[in-house]
């Protein structure tokens, strides 16, 4: 069973990734969870103009007692969890501390000034190396490539919040995912976003 | 069904802001709602379209929103409670008849959302709407979290009643676009009855027509609009959304409004100021309640006024301290012209956090410097910036190619006048940068009337504009009718992807369903075009060669204004998302990459994200998951290394 108080009032978590990955989906049906289980959350979203291939973050903020900021401040998030590793290491500058635990898919979505050759993108095994030196409590997961066996690669979203869930940190469950996705998929797929919750909290253990 | 209407008085919901001000209006018992779509408002005609049946809801997307509005008053004039909702551009659009609005009044409740952008996340600019209610005489109310938005729109409909006019409630992206914990209250039963009391005597506001004439007699209706603002500023004073907390009389008083309330509850919270420090959170922002504000600014001889861009708020307070000066003593102000606050983008925690080390002489350290430094070095080394572009399989990204390869190949450089849409991003790049001037809905075709007629003073440049289908109906029809009137010589390049694509595919007065679900009467482009005496071609922007064909035909034959409609559906369409037309793939054999001599034509110059470079083997490549299968890249390679195979 997890912890059912925060260790931290207001606990923060941001969720990243480009536009189109289930960015947003994944933050609401991470802040109904909490607010079933009878937390206030706070959620911040910057998605104006994430579908044309810009960066997108949301910001939960989780009380016992009311709304905080949309938000967060500067270098005081207590868990990021990217779908995407560039995204990570951006949010990581601004958002990130020593303490911060780290969740990341590895799979790579080139920026348009990558792909033109204006700019590199790092090796992935790069990229995990240098961030593990920074943030001792940091989790790489191919949750694209495990989302693909699964027949949809959108699925790395659900991947990715079965990985945060599986942390034991949060006061939530495999029921209050259960109950949230219900709530917003069609009922023939709900089996399936719960395979994918399982396996990432599987993968996030490891 | 919805959440939106679940009926269980007490039941909390994680909602967005702009679901807030849904259910807070369904809670006052609205029957009509009206917009144009428009980031971050666009969610709340979408929610109240998807329970319109369920609530005897009246919704459409609007022709514009000064329509929008017009459509929402004339329910108010029938007696039934009303709304209206724009983003801040909009009431710009709007404020023509809202200035006549509030001076006519209004009857059943009638409301004006407005969703402000600071920080211009989602818009061209950050112009705020707070001035208009200063300008045309209307209580402004802004809520400061998300209870609030609920609660105060439903009270708002209360205060629009009692004042016979339009009330404004104003929100921004961090407040439609967050979201929080709302706990709902009672859904009324309503059995509205719209009828429309207009054959009393003028200006008899229960049974006369409603009218804006003031002719020379300004005491008639300006005179009544004035003591209803008076009215809304004595309900004011005792409004339970204004409210303070901190010690009698803290060291600073804060006096915030808006999202900007939870910035400063935050940055209160961080530095541990709560002994030191009051927050006055004021939800009825125009006009300022005089005595409400006398007592809280007797608390503090510091005033410290937070709040996003302009400083409106500032300004109202200071106007208000001056004249009880002699009774609450001369104040020190802390604010935008203080240089604490910055008049340009959003504001956050931490820009209220350094404010207030600045004005309490705090010793605060946020961060861990070592790791800062560390973090910011990582991210210059391996987190490229990721810029703007058209989606994968965007129709734009092939017009604007043929676009840019039609007035090169011209050579008397053209230039196109640009619009509101996602086409906007031909300013940038990822559209060649081939549109050179960039304003409001419409003003592109009206630039290029203007700059057609230039002529006679010696412009030889060929002059082109572009314009979605939406915004043709939105604001380019009286500027395409200027240019045919009066003979300007133009190529309007009517980029018709069959909705209104960049804020979530919202219908406009072209489609054929409007956004009930109801079938409605597509108007069709083509024909008015024609009707209105433009010669018209129509070519599918996939289409490279003919599309660049015909504009070139365009550009340099007939007279007057052209229009050349591109019509291929939105990437993310409900008809083509997810439906990939070809499998697109890429022949190593035959790609050789830099050593071609087209300079990577496909991945450095089209630059769509489907297509991605291979550094080891030093060949473009496909990715299969973002490509979306229009198939234009296979015919801009030089070689045919990219095949396209139709799926089956």
């Amino acid at each position: 069973m997890n912890s059912t108080r925060l260790s931290k009032d207001p606990y923060s978590v941001i969720i990243t990734g480009v536009g189109g990955q289930g960015n947003v989906m994944a933050s609401r049906v991470l802040g109904s969870m909490l607010v079933n289980n009878g937390f206030s959350v706070t959620i911040g979203e910057t998605f104006g103009a994430s579908q044309r291939g810009g960066s997108v973050m949301s910001h939960l903020r989780i009380s016992e007692t009311s709304s905080w900021s949309p938000q967060i401040p500067k270098g005081t998030a207590d868990i990021i969890v990217s779908l995407e590793p560039i995204e990570a290491v951006r949010v990581l500058a601004a958002y990130g501390n020593p303490g911060v635990i780290l969740l990341s898919n590895t799979r790579p979505i080139f920026p348009v000034n990558v792909i033109k050759g204006d700019a590199a993108y790092p090796s992935v095994e790069e990229l995990k190396k240098s961030v593990r030196r920074l943030i001792p409590h940091s989790i790489f997961i191919e949750a694209t490539e495990e989302a693909l066996k699964m027949g949809n690669p959108i699925l790395a979203n659900i991947i990715m919040l079965g990985a945060v869930v599986g942390l034991n940190i949060l006061p939530i469950t495999r029921e209050n995912f259960r109950t949230a996705i219900g709530e917003r998929v069609s009922p023939d797929t709900v089996d399936l976003n719960m395979d994918a919750f399982d396996l990432g909290s599987r993968l996030g253990q490891q | 069904m919805s959440y939106l209407i679940d009926n269980r008085e007490g039941v909390q919901h994680l909602l967005m802001g702009n679901e807030a001000i849904v259910r807070g209006a369904l809670e006052a018992g609205v029957n009509v709602t009206a917009g144009y779509p428009g980031t971050p408002s666009s969610e709340i005609i979408e929610a109240f379209s998807k329970i319109a049946g369920d609530r005897n809801i009246y919704a459409e997307w609007s022709t514009n929103e000064k329509v929008a509005m017009e459509v929402a008053a004339a329910a108010s004039f029938a007696g039934l409670r009303s709304l209206c909702v724009m983003k801040q551009n909009g009431v710009n659009v709007a404020s023509d008849f809202l200035l006549h609005l509030a001076s006519s009044g209004t009857r059943g409740g009638m409301l004006l959302v407005t969703c402000d952008d600071p920080g211009a996340l989602s818009s061209v600019n950050e112009g705020e709407s707070r001035l208009f209610a200063k300008l045309v005489e209307i209580p402004l109310l802004e809520p400061g979290d998300f209870q609030e938005a609920k609660d105060l729109t439903t009270w708002a409909f209360g205060l629009s009643e009692k004042i016979k006019n339009i009330v404004m409630i104003r929100s921004v992206t961090r407040m439609s676009h967050a979201s929080g914990n709302v706990t709902f209250g009672p859904l009324p039963e309503t059995v509205p009855h719209a009828e429309y009391s207009c054959d009393g005597p003028l200006l008899d506001t229960e049974t006369g027509p409603v009218i804006s004439m003031i002719l020379a007699a300004p005491e008639l209706q300006h005179g009544p609009q004035q003591e209803k603002l008076e009215k809304a500023a004595r309900l004011f004073e005792d409004c339970p959304f204004n409210t303070y907390t901190g010690p009698e009389a803290p060291e600073l008083l804060i006096v915030t409004s808006s999202a900007c309330n939870l910035y400063v509850r935050e940055a209160v919270h961080l530095l541990e100021i709560d002994d030191r420090v009051g927050i006055l959170k004021l939800a009825t922002t125009w006009p300022l309640p005089p005595n409400l504000i006398k007592q809280n600014l007797m608390r503090a001889d510091r005033i410290f006024v937070v709040e996003e861009v302009l400083p409106t708020l500032e300004g109202n307070i200071k106007i208000l301290a001056a004249d009880m000066a002699p009774e609450t003593g001369i104040k020190t102000f802390y604010g935008k012209h203080s240089g604490h606050i910055p008049s340009v983008g959003e504001l956050n925690p931490d820009i209220v956090v350094s404010a207030l080390v600045r004005i309490l002489d705090i010793d605060y350290r946020p961060a861990d410097a070592t790791f800062e430094y560390e973090a910011a070095a990582l991210a210059d080394t391996m987190a490229p910036n990721r810029g703007m572009t058209f989606c994968p399989g965007c129709p734009h990204r092939a017009s604007f190619w043929s676009i840019h390869h039609a007035i090169a190949l011209d050579g008397r450089n053209g230039f196109v006048c640009g619009d509101i849409g996602c086409y906007v991003m031909g300013t940038l790049p990822s559209g060649y940068s081939t549109v050179k001037t960039l304003h409001s809905m419409g003003s592109g075709s009206g630039l290029a009337s203007g700059f057609g007629k230039l002529k006679q003073f010696g412009l030889e440049q060929p002059v082109l504009a572009v314009c979605g289908d939406s915004t043709f109906f939105h604001a380019a029809m009286p500027a395409l009718a200027n240019a045919i009137h009066h003979k300007s010589p133009f190529t309007l390049m009517l980029l018709d992807n069959r909705g209104t694509a960049m804020t979530g595919f919202q219908p406009h007065p072209g489609s054929p369903v409007d956004v009930m679900g109801e079938p409605a009467q597509a108007i069709d482009i083509e024909a008015i075009c024609r009707a209105m005496g433009a010669k018209v071609e129509i070519a599918d922007p996939f289409n490279l060669e003919k599309t660049q064909e015909m504009l070139n035909h365009l550009m340099e034959h007939g007279e007057g204004a052209k229009v050349l409609i591109l019509r291929q559906a939105c990437a993310l369409s409900p008809e083509r998302r997810g439906k990939k037309k070809f499998d697109v793939s890429v022949d190593e054999t035959i790609c050789i990459g830099e050593n071609c001599g087209c300079n990577r034509l496909c991945t450095r110059i089209f630059g769509c994200p489907g297509i991605t470079w291979d550094n080891d083997k030093k060949v473009s490549r496909i990715d299969t998951i973002i490509c979306a299968g229009c198939g234009v890249c296979a015919d801009i390679c030089p070689v045919g290394a990219i095949r396209k195979k139709e799926v089956a």
